[in-house]
Parts: C-alpha cells; structure tokens; sequence
C-alpha cells in the first residue's frame, strides 16, 4: 500500500518582519507585504516534513506541494523549500495573504488538487497546517477535504504511524496537553497538522536540483486564481497589542528563565 | 529631476529579488538555492559559534568542526566540485563560490575562509591537475553520499613559509623537493616543507604544497600533494595566535614526507633520467590565485552591507528604555536618525558596499565566460603548438585584433565593416585577448579596493554603533568584522602584490582602449539616467586617464621619469584612484541593470521606482566620493613632483624691474602677485605661487569638480530614504 501526499500550505511574511496592518486598494494588506521577505508557513512546513518522511517510510508514495500564492515570490521559497525534502509542486498564482477568505482558498486549492495527472484519490493523505501563522482561522484543511470528498479528517496532529495494512494510527492533539489517539481505516483522509516531532531537514542542494526539474514548469505553468477576501468586510485590523521586552542574558539557568515567564505573566 | 521632497523613496531593505537582478542570477536557480543555503549555515551555525564566543580560542575544535559539517549537509562543500564527481553546478563557479563566500560572510569571514581554504586547496588539482588526480580528490573531497562507506577529505593549500618571519616571494620557495627513489615503477619524491599560517591545517589531510626543487634530477618546482598517511612527518603544527578570523584553523605545519611522483600536480615527464613537471609552482599559482582572490574582496563587501541594518536598529533605538522619552515621540520613534549625520554617514557605508560588492560579482561572472574561452585559447594553442614565448608573439597580433574590434564596436551601423567584425567577435583568441585584459585589472583591483578602502570604512561603521561597535555583543558582530577586514586585506596576496600589479596590467593598450568605452558608455547612461552620477563618473576617468597619459611621459624635479613600475609613489596611487572609479563604474551598472529588468518583476516592480531612486543615489554618492579621491590623487601625482619655485627663480618680479614696466604698460604692476623687494623682502610664503602648465589637468578636474554638482541632493535623499526605511523587528541571527 502506498500513498499520494498532496500537501497545502504557502508563504506568509518571514516573522521577524515589522507587520504593519494597513488598508490597500483591494482591502487590508500588510504594508510592503510583496516585498517583504516570506517563509513557507510554519503550519504548512511540518505538514510536509511529515509528508515526505512518510513517503520515504512507505515505498510507492509520492508528494505534491499545493501552493496558492504570487507566483513570483512562491519561486523564491522554492530556493529554500525545495532543497530540503522531494515533491512535485503546483503552484496557484494568486494572492497569499492574512486576510484572505478561507473558502476562496479551499476553492482554488481543491480545483488544483483535482487537476493533478496521476493522483489516486483514494490513496491521497491530505495535508496541511491545523492553522496558519499568517491567519489563524482553522478551516481551510477542512473545507478543502469536504470538496474533495474527504470525510476522514484529523486535526492537531502530532503523529502517523503507517501499518502495513494501509492503516494509520493517529495522535491528536486535545486541551490540557492530552492526545486523542485514533484508527484509520487508509486513505483518504485529511490530516491537519500541529508540530509533529521531526525537525526541519537541512538544505540537500541535489534535491533542490531533482525538485527544480517540476518546479520551475510548476511556476510558469501556474493558473492564476480569483481570492480574495470574499463577503468579509474589515473594519479594523491590527496587530495584537504587545510590548516585545527584549532581555539578553547569557548562560541563564531554565530555572530561573522559567520563574522571569510566570513573574512577567503575572504582571 | 524630482525635488527631494518628492522623490519616492525606498520602503524595505531590499531584497533576494533585488539582487538576483543586480548581480544577475535571476535565472539561475541553482545560485539561488546555494544563497539560501549559505545563508540558513551562516545565520544559525556560524552565528551561534561567534554569539557563544567560539572565536575566543585559537584551537580546532569540535564547535568550529560543526560548521564544516553544517558546509557538507548543506551542499556547500559540493559546490566547488564538477557533477561528475558529486557536485551540482555545471561549469564554471566562480560566481556560485563567491556567493557562498559573501553570505557565510555576512555572519563571519573565519567561517568563509574555512570554505573557500578548502577550495584553494584543491584549487591546483582543480585548474592543472591531471585526470586521474582531479577524479581521485575531488571525489574525496565530496561528502560521501547515502551508501557510501568513506570519510570525507579536506584540503590545504601550503604556500606560505616562515622566512622568519611569515611570508611568500613566489619566485623563491623555501620548501624542497628531491629525489629519494627513481629504481621503483614510480620514482618517490622526498619533501621537505615548513608551512607558515596555512589555513585548514587543523584537520586538513590532504595538502597541497609548493616546493622548489633541490635535486638535478627533477627539473623545476612544482606542486605536490601531500597526504597525512604519508611516510614520514605530517606535523600540523602550533595553531597561530589569530585576533581574527578565529573560526578557521590556522597553523604552522611542518612536512618531512616521502610521496610518489604522480602526486606533482599535472604530472610530469622523464627526460634522460631527469622528472620534469608539467608545471612549475608558479604557474599553478597563478592559474589558482587569479580566480580565489575575488572572493575575498568580496568577503569584506558583505561585511559593509551586513552593518546596514544593525546601524539602523541601534540608532532608531538609542532612546527607548529611557523613562524620559515616551513612545510616539520622534525622540523614541527615530533615536538617533534624528541626527542627519548618523543618516549621511551610514549612506557613506551602505555606498561603500555596493561599489564593492558590484565589482566583485562582475569580476566572478567575467572570470566564469573567461574559464570557458581560457580553455578554448588553450585547446587551439596545444593544437598548433604555440607554447611558451611564442605564446607571447602569437598575442601580439591576436592583442591589434582585439583593438580592431573595439574600434569597430565604437563604429555604427553601416559606416563599420559588418563582415570583418563578426569574425574578429567569433574569435576566440580575440575573446581571450579583451577578458584577459580585463581580468588582470579586475582582480586585483577588487582584492585591493574592497578589502583596503572597505576596512577604512568599517571603521565608520563601527563607530556608528558609539562603544557598542567594539564591544562582542554589538549586534552584527561588528568590531569583529572589522578586524577581520584587516586580514583579509592581507592574505592571498597582500595590498603591495595587488598594487604592483595593478601597475603593470592597467597600462595594457586593450585594457585602456576599453577603459575609454566606459567612459563613453557613461555618457550614454548620464543621457538616460543622470541622477546615477555616471557623467562626473565619466569626467573623473577622462582625468585619470590624462594623468596616466601625463605621468608616463613627465619627469620629475630632478629630471627622473616618473613611469617606472618601481616607483611605487607613482604608479601605486594611480592604482588606487583606478580601484575608486571602477568599482562605482559596476555599481551603476547594477543600477541600470534594475532599471532594465525591475519592471519584469512583479515583486520589484511593485516598489522599483523607489528602489532605483535610492540605488542610483547610493552610486551618486559613491561617484563623488571616488571622484574626490581620484582627483585627490592626481592632483597630487601631477603637481607633486615638480620643484616648487622660490624667491631667486622664475615666477617673481623684482620691485625695479615692476616699476619700470608700470612706466611702459600702466597697471602691469596690480597683475604682480609674488615681488621681491629691493632690500630682498617678500611676501611670507614658501616662495612665489606654483604655476599650472598643465591647462589640460586644470580644465578637467575643474569641470570633474563641477560634476559633482547634485550629489550631495542626492546624499540627502539616500538619507532621508534610510530615515524611513521599514526594517526587521530583530537581526535575523543570534547576538
């Protein structure tokens, strides 16, 4: 038994980056949002390190990066993303952004997946972030599985462990630290990913050079897609208030960095 | 022209998209992944070893081994070696390396070096090795692959001998080889080697050595390879007391060690019963310095450019945290940039880094179409069997094919024979002949500029920061990056080698007539671009020139020639005005290079007009600088050896003399500025006011001077561009 991963997930703007809500000419933006640099989101990111360790695990399976964003700035990520782990990208061109619409999202990404030559749906595992760090609305997974006709759907996941069967254990997380462990059957199923445990593969240049022969044609190839930010009217945005209080203190014990949290907590 | 007010300014620090355009390789992904991968080493691996005071010990240890391994995961280790011996790059990588070099860089010139060290290690294999020798160590040299069951090697590059002291004449090597066996299959060589300040020597176990010989029986010096399994003594040495650059390893080894023949790079000959190498020492070094010199000007660029946004965040947040100054007011909003100098001062760095980093790149995207017709050259001569000093007369007429087609280029349309210059561009030899000439300035110019005037200006940087600058905690690590400048305007050829070179290959015919081109090119981007200062850019050659044309045919005061390349006075100073101008002639091409290609974009497109007026007024403000310089030292080398007069000579009046010729031609007299009175009294000066005979100098560096005019408009938008520039909430590696 083998598996077709197709992984969702895009850029948000690199997090050390001044964020500034401002309100553009098609609705809010973040000020120089283009030309700040991006990262692949956080969420999204673990989804498909997860993804390709499995594929790696199952013989036969195969990985598919689903993005929805400028394709312009989706190629810079790819200088990164794509040297760490295998995939073949589609790329959408459309806006990728916080204040984006869920369902137009899940739309566009839903009519990509369909247009994949040689996807076996019911072998897919669909994955993604539970949430994105550049809009933490918590839907989209779940949309895009109910377009594809993905019933099985899992969120918070930490960890999948594949039997030989087709099968797949699954660790969920749950409130107060606990885990939801749960059975599937096999493909399809939507998998919602928290961290998951594995760490971020360093750059492999050699699968940089492999994942380039798909994505480059990926990119120019990329269908443009009507997002937006649908029938929701902003009339506010903002970030969250907060006052980063910085403090450089080398060789601190955790102890002591632990009690400075509460205290700081606490107010 | 847009007034200061209006101008639209720059709104983030630009960008990987901005580059790939300027330094042109948006169309190579491969380059694009190798910077990002660079980068992710340089800003956690590295950055963690200098935050955590790694630097602090001169010992090889397990932390500074980690970034070598960090290199190898990466891929970038790998990028130096062909696809067939498990690299990733095709064809020449003097660019992808440079790259490299200028992001480890960025965080730290030790780590950096331990990168390109390894290369120039293996760089003589590389460029003059034979097939078996390049196929065994490259491959040897290459991470091993999953599946494969070996230890990678690392390479060194041992030139450099204690003499007592440190240092390297290479005409003379102290490093011996001699015969010890020539009965076997193989003749075996004994080497006897003392190493001084040889990079890598902490865990190298493959070197690479210079040796002359000292037998009749091998023929000339030449180059060894030098493995730690050897018989004999392979002594690493003690590790050098560094101040800089503490996360490479640096010793003094010592290599008493018997090795077959096959290990002389490129192999050899026997000739009745003498070894006889196919390449002396010498012409391996200069095959590998040429190309491994780049990098490290450009080394001390990324530096300049790194400092950008560690400056702006400590001076916008000089203030806060004082209980005095609320948040909202522009006392906390802006800090320091209040302060227009702070603003004027950092453009001065910023301008600096881009001139640098601008030549740099064009001289590694010059040396990589240079490689590919290197070897074409090279074919074509072994096929016809020019070698040697017939080599040289070959060139003489290949060099006046290659002025021809240069003053075709300048011809236009319809007036320029079509045919003859096709044939003359399909050239190889032609091909050569102009990027030869060009590279033998490039080089050394990029070395000397971007390391020497970079170091002077990373002390403004540094100083920017107040006490913090000099501090390990300065964000940026900016005192240790100044240092480090100082030693990277040392190795691989100090400034005097860089000088003296420079001395000799920008007097070649080919390199001036397309010196000329430039000027004219200027002229051309002035027409189109004039906030870009490419006219005063254009006038400060046009006075270099003259000097040149003026020093190589005047004599000084005592009657002696002025143009001699022994006379560093001379010839040294024209260097370094030629390094200020050329530098700034390839940062406005980056500039024209974003005009041109910006708009395809959308990324760069969406704030290019704001891009190009900061970049253009960077360059502006560069040119004056480097015409200032320029000027400076002309004036000096024009004036400066004639004898100044005095009260006996020429050039004064006597008092008599001037009242008869008042009687003669009324008012003469009020002309009269330097008079000798009867009692023998004067005016209270070194003597009478030197005259200019020079009109030529005098009309150009007057109309240079006018240039400049606009230019510090133009400082004052970069300025203020900087002022408002949006920039991260923190550095994006640990402190």
């Amino acid at each position: 038994m083998s598996f077709h991963i197709v992984v969702c997930g895009s850029l948000v703007p690199d997090p050390l980056q001044t964020l500034e809500p401002m309100q553009g000419p098609t609705g809010p933006a973040l000020k120089n949002e283009m030309m700040l640099p991006a990262v692949l989101d956080p969420w999204a990111g673990h989804a498909l390190f997860e993804a390709a360790t499995l594929a790696a695990n199952v013989p036969g399976s195969k990985v598919w990066l689903v993005s929805l964003g400028p394709k312009a700035k989706l190629q810079q990520l790819m200088m990164s993303i794509a040297q760490k782990v295998a995939f073949d990208l589609v790329a959408v061109d459309g806006p990728a952004g916080g204040f984006l619409d869920a369902f137009e999202t899940a739309e566009a990404l839903a009519g990509a997946i369909d247009g994949i030559a040689g996807l076996e749906k019911d072998k897919m595992l669909l994955f993604g972030g539970c949430a994105s760090s550049s809009r933490d609305a918590s839907v989209t997974m779940q949309l895009i599985g109910e377009r594809l006709g993905i019933t099985d759907q899992f969120l918070a996941v930490d960890e999948l462990k594949p039997e030989a069967d087709g099968s797949f254990q699954i660790m969920e997380r749950i409130e107060a630290g606990e885990y939801l462990v749960s059975k599937c059957a096999g493909a399809p199923a939507m998998v919602g990913w928290a961290t998951g445990n594995l760490p971020e593969p360093p750059n492999n240049p050699q699968v940089g050079m492999q994942n380039m022969r798909t994505v480059m044609p990926a990119l120019q190839q990329a269908k443009p897609a009507q997002v937006g930010t649908g029938d929701v009217n902003f009339t506010k945005v903002e970030v969250p208030q907060q006052r980063r209080e910085t403090k450089i203190v080398k060789d601190t014990p955790v102890e002591e960095i632990a009690a400075d949290i509460v205290a700081w907590l606490k107010g | 022209m847009e007034s200061n007010d209006a101008a639209k300014l720059m709104s983030t620090l630009p960008g990987d998209d901005i580059r790939q355009i300027m330094w042109r390789y948006s169309d190579r992904f491969e380059l694009q992944m190798v910077v990002q991968s660079s980068r992710q080493v340089a800003r956690s691996v590295v950055a963690r070893c200098v935050a955590d005071g790694v630097r602090n010990s001169h010992e090889w240890n397990d932390r500074k081994h980690s970034i070598l391994e960090a290199f190898d995961q990466a891929g970038l280790t790998q990028v130096f070696m062909d696809p067939q011996d498990g690299g990733f790059i095709d064809g020449p990588k003097n660019l992808a390396l440079a790259l490299v070099a200028f992001e480890l860089s960025w965080v730290d010139g030790g780590a950096a070096t331990s990168s390109l060290a390894s290369n120039l290690g293996l760089s003589p294999i590389h460029e003059k090795g034979t097939d078996a020798q390049k196929r065994h160590y490259m491959k040897a040299c290459t991470p091993p692959q999953p599946g494969e069951d070996r230890e990678i090697m690392r390479a060194a590059f041992a030139l450099t001998e204690p003499l007592p002291f440190i240092g390297v004449d290479t005409g003379v090597i102290s490093g011996k080889a001699t015969v010890a066996d020539m009965d076997g299959d193989e003749p075996m060589l004994q080497i006897e080697k003392r190493g001084r300040f040889i990079t890598n020597m902490g865990f190298a176990d493959l070197v690479t050595a210079a040796v002359d010989t000292d037998d009749e029986r091998l023929k000339t010096s030449c180059m060894v390879i030098l493995e730690e399994g050897d018989e004999g003594l392979f002594d690493r040495g003690v590790p050098t007391q560094k101040l800089v650059h503490q996360l490479s390893s640096t010793r003094d080894p010592v290599f008493s060690l018997k090795v077959p023949a096959s290990r002389i790079i490129g192999g050899y000959t026997v000739q009745d019963g003498v070894i006889v190498p196919n390449f002396s020492h010498a012409e391996v070094i200069e095959a590998v310095f040429r190309r491994t010199r780049v990098p490290v000007g450009l080394m001390s660029s990324a530096k300049l450019l790194s400092a950008v946004e560690p400056i702006i965040r400590y001076h916008r947040q000089r203030f806060r945290g004082n209980a005095a100054v609320q948040p909202g007011t522009p006392r906390f909003e802006s800090g320091l940039q209040m302060k227009e100098d702070c603003l004027q001062r950092l453009v001065d760095v910023w301008a600096a880094g881009e001139a640098g980093t601008s030549l740099g790149f064009a001289t590694c995207r010059l040396l990589d179409t240079y490689d590919e017709i290197e070897k074409e050259k090279e074919r074509i001569f072994a096929e016809e069997g020019i070698k040697g000093r017939a080599q040289l007369k070959a060139f003489r007429k290949i060099n006046k094919d290659a002025l021809e087609l240069l003053a075709l280029r300048d011809q236009s349309e319809g007036e320029r024979d079509d045919a003859r210059m096709q044939e003359l561009e399909a050239d190889p030899l032609v091909q050569f002949a102009l990027q030869d000439s060009l590279a033998n300035v490039l080089c050394p110019a990029g070395k000397l500029w971007n390391t020497g005037a970079g170091a002077n200006t990373m002390r403004e940087a540094v100083s920017l920061m107040g006490g913090y600058g000099v501090t390990e905690d300065c964000p940026g690590f900016l005192g240790q990056k100044w240092m480090d400048m100082q030693l990277e305007a040392t190795y691989e050829g100090p400034e005097s080698v860089q000088r003296r070179q420079l001395s000799i290959t920008m007097t070649s015919e080919l390199f001036l007539a397309q010196f000329r081109q430039w000027i004219d090119g200027l002229r051309k981007i002035a027409s189109t671009r004039p906030g870009t200062g490419a006219c005063a850019l254009a006038r400060a050659m046009e006075l270099w020139l003259w000097t040149l044309e003026h020093l190589q045919s005047a004599k000084d005061a005592d009657g002696k020639a002025l143009w001699n390349t022994n006379r560093h006075g001379v010839c040294y100073p024209m260097a370094d005005a030629l390094c200020w101008l050329i530098s700034v002639y390839y940062q406005i091409l980056d500039v024209m290079e974003l005009a041109e290609k910006g708009e395809m974009n959308p990324v760069v497109a969406e704030g290019l007009e704001g891009s190009l007026n900061f970049f253009s007024d960077l360059a502006h403000t560069q040119v004056a600088r480097a015409a200032g310089e320029a000027g400076r030292l002309c004036a000096e080398l024009v004036y400066g050896y004639n004898a100044h007069p005095d009260w006996d000579g020429e050039g004064c009046f006597d008092a008599a003399t001037l009242e008869d010729l008042e009687s003669v031609m009324p008012g003469f007299g009020s002309q009269a500025t330097d008079v000798v009175e009867g009692d023998g009294s004067h005016a209270a000066k070194a003597g009478p006011c030197a005259k200019s005979c020079k009109s030529g100098f005098v009309r150009l560096r007057a109309k240079m001077d006018v240039c400049l005019t606009g230019s510090r408009m133009a400082k004052d938008r970069a300025a203020t561009a900087i002022g408002q520039l949006m920039i991260p909430e923190a550095l994006d590696y640990p402190l």
